[in-house]
């Protein structure tokens, strides 16, 4: 046992921090630490020069474009990211669709998709949830009916993040009705540019545009773009979850909020000494602290599971998701508390002027919420530790 | 990076389940609880001879030379049995000090029977009045004619009725400085209890204790330093044995809610209960990686501060986590729970004690926020 990193992991973590100190561009770094949102431009645009480096989908198979790095490499890798301020790139692309393909495509599938999923030609999104269909995923509705060599695609679709920046986007759709539901699903590849797609912002309680409604209406694709077999979509969705949930403790991204926040609480005066100081608040801060170093380990004890199993992750890296945005909640909500009243003006109007970080921190609190909601919310999360891994 | 264990260290943690498994069960404790001395010494000669005694110990003094890693995986299989032989307060704390302050006479004199398991020592470092402080104050040690006077009292030294030594810490003119004190000399008073989880423990008087010069342990007034440092690695220790009983209540509470049955199912079918099951495992873990980084720490830290601060991180999370697993073990059980019929109301009690011991989550969050 040893928790150190060699010689190498730590010469390669300096050269990835390197490498992206001196191209990540600034403009796309103060939106990160800033808080603002990116433009499917600037996704792109840094997609692409991760993919020059050939670092932009470092765990794909080698033939593939992949890095062959180990995975403490890529724990590396990804933690320098968030430590930085570096965009992961969004994962529907390279991480969910690229990782079904792998298994489940056929090689011309592989061949038509990989490539451009690598090298950022195209923006994927995720079309799973419908109105009706949120936690019981597998009651979905969208019809895709076989009509010759095609599929014709009609329902709806809810909660696309990113949507409105979509080229592609992967969908479950049901493509039978009449025995076991999950029985009835597919896996298909939709070109949004179809006629008949229709997507419409949903609006958060940040004020920001994330999500999006995606309406489909005698959407004509072609048979060739359904992956593995008609009524296979449930286990391809199976496979997904995991892959899904093993990322989402986001402990380098935490880290840097949390070293952000601080600062803020240096910053910040109570009764005249730094807020830092006050035992109230500071208990607070240390928990959180501890909670996210035990995270780290944790995430690094799945990984050297997978390396020594050759296994993919079992049920229970459900607990990164859960305790990982536990976290990310945890620091959004003491940020926003640490700037005290300053907390609350959200815009200027009639010519005023605020804080725009400050400005940034209840909204961004508001939109964290959504973190132990999405990709199978905290609730469904301990659901699934119980069955697969308690045998509840 | 790897979390691996050596060949040697899984061989050791095995044997030492397997044997806990056939001669620690439930009615087998309870034996060793109502005897006399309240610990076994056929228990304690077994874990003489797998090696437990001495595998932190210096190879030079006759030990395998290893530290809080080579141990973490025995300690949770103490904590899992609930053993109450006082395995860390003599390989953490008593011998780790004798080994590292002390002479080559008083090694030689001391380290081979806590080798072979004929002798016991124990600390006594924590004074009344002063929680978790480890400054000796109120315990003073003077020098007169060549030799020292020791004075002052010590408070819940866990092993104190069988050690054969007492290591002690006290005020010197200058800084703290180690004692080895033989309990049966003049002066000295024990006032023996047993602890709410099985630990034999006393509180030491010591009234003009006259103490050979050969008494002090390493350099007098300059102990601080290794006194901190065995503390944070009994406390690394303390925290694997809380994740064995952790592990413990939580394995006996998964089992209890698949078998009891209410309404005609499975009270384990009940959403409301598997969440909470749900957060008692995730818990553990969660503590359990930070004991991981603990042990490695204080192996390979060459910073006092970053030793400390790992140390008690790990403690603020593993007290936090034995708090919600011990009290959610009970509710989840229900009545049973609490009776002394159940293992789990024993586990109970050692993992409300192992929040206490070594400082509590506030003292450690204290601790922690001042050197991070």
């Amino acid at each position: 046992m040893d928790l150190s990193y060699s010689p190498e992991e730590q010469a390669f973590r300096a050269e990835v921090r390197g490498w992206l100190e001196a191209n990540l561009p600034a403009d796309i770094r103060a939106k990160v630490t800033g808080y603002q949102g990116l433009s499917k431009e600037d996704y792109l645009r840094w997609h692409k020069i991760l993919a020059k480096k050939g670092w932009a989908v470092p765990h794909w198979p080698v033939e593939w474009g992949g890095t062959g790095w180990n995975i403490t490499q890529r724990y590396i890798w990804e933690e320098e990211f968030g430590l930085i301020g570096a965009p992961a790139l969004p994962s529907f692309g390279p991480n969910m669709c690229a990782s079904v393909l792998l298994k489940f495509g056929s090689d011309a599938q592989k061949q038509r998709f990989l490539p451009r999923i690598r090298e950022g030609d195209d923006f994927w999104v995720q079309g799973y949830s419908e109105p009706g269909s949120g936690s019981d995923l597998a009651s979905l509705k969208t019809k895709a009916e076989k009509v010759g060599d095609t599929y014709v695609i009609n329902g709806q679709k809810i909660w696309t993040t990113l949507g409105h920046y979509g080229d592609w986007i992967f969908c479950l759709v049901r493509t039978d009705s009449s025995g076991k539901r999950q029985d009835g699903i597919s896996f298909i590849l939709v070109d949004m540019k179809t006629p008949g797609i229709t997507v419409r912002p949903l609006i958060l309680m940040d004020g920001g545009h994330e999500v999006n409604e995606v309406f489909f209406d005698n959407v004509v694709v072609p048979a060739e773009n359904l992956v593995h077999e008609e009524g296979k979509g449930w286990t391809v969705a199976k496979y997904l979850l995991g892959h899904e949930r093993m990322g989402s403790g986001n402990v380098g991204g935490s880290k840097r909020e949390l070293a952000a926040l601080k600062e803020v609480a240096k910053r910040e005066l109570k009764n005249g000494k730094p807020l830092i100081e006050d035992p109230r608040f500071r208990d607070k801060l240390s928990r959180v602290e501890i909670e996210l170093d035990a995270l780290e380990i944790t995430s690094m004890r799945f990984l050297d599971k997978m390396r020594r199993s050759g296994q993919p992750p079992g049920a229970d890296v459900s607990m990164l998701k859960i305790r990982g945005t536990e976290v990310q909640q945890m620091i959004t909500e003491l940020m926003m508390q640490a700037v005290g009243p300053l907390a609350a003006p959200f815009k200027a109007v009639d010519g005023g002027a605020i804080d725009f970080v400050t400005s940034r921190l209840s909204p961004r609190y508001f939109n964290y919420r959504k973190a132990s909601i999405y990709a199978g919310s905290n609730e469904i999360q301990r659901n699934i530790i119980a069955k697969a891994s308690l045998g509840l | 990076m790897n979390f691996d264990y050596s060949d040697e260290q899984q061989q050791l943690a095995d044997s030492l389940q397997k044997y806990l498994a056939s001669n620690y069960g439930f009615e087998q404790r309870k034996a060793i609880l109502n005897s006399a001395t309240g610990q076994s010494d056929a228990v304690w000669n077994t874990f003489a001879e797998m090696g437990l005694t001495s595998i932190a110990l210096p190879e030079a003094d006759g030990g395998f030379g290893g530290g809080a890693v080579d141990l973490l995986a025995a300690m949770e299989a103490c904590g899992e049995a609930l053993v109450v032989e006082p395995l860390l307060d003599n390989v953490g704390l008593a011998g780790r000090l004798l080994s590292r302050c002390g002479s080559a006479a008083q090694r030689s004199a001391w380290l081979p029977g806590l080798i072979d398991g004929s002798v016991k020592l124990a600390f006594a470092g924590l004074e009344p009045g002063r929680r978790y402080e480890l400054a000796p104050q109120t315990t003073t040690a003077t020098q007169a004619g060549g030799g020292w006077v020791l004075n002052g009292s010590k408070s819940v030294v866990v092993g104190a009725p069988s050690a054969s030594r007492l290591i002690v810490s006290a005020a010197t003119a200058g800084g703290a400085s180690l004692f080895l004190v033989d309990p049966k000399a003049a002066g000295v008073a024990l006032n023996p209890s047993r602890t709410v989880d099985g630990l034999r423990v006393a509180d030491v008087r010591f009234e003009n204790v006259q103490l050979a010069a050969d008494a002090l342990l390493g350099e007098a007034c300059n102990a601080q330093a290794a006194i901190d440092e065995a503390n944070d690695f009994a406390t690394a220790l303390l925290c694997a044995d809380a994740i064995g009983a952790m592990k413990s209540a939580c394995d006996a509470t998964l089992d209890y809610i698949k078998q009891r049955k209410q309404f005609g199912v499975a009270i384990g079918s009940f959403q409301v209960l598997q969440h909470r099951m749900v957060e008692m495992v995730i818990c553990t873990e969660q503590a359990r990686s930070l004991t991981i980084k603990a042990a490695s720490t204080v192996d390979h830290a060459i910073d006092a501060a970053e030793r400390a601060r790992v140390v008690s991180a790990a403690k603020v999370k593993v007290a936090d986590a034995a708090r919600q697993v011990s009290q959610e073990a009970v509710q989840l059980h229900g009545g049973m729970g609490m009776t002394e019929e159940l293992k789990v109301s024993h586990t109970f009690r050692r993992l409300t004690m192992a929040q206490q011991r070594f400082g509590d989550a506030d003292h450690h969050l204290e601790r922690f926020a001042a050197l991070t």
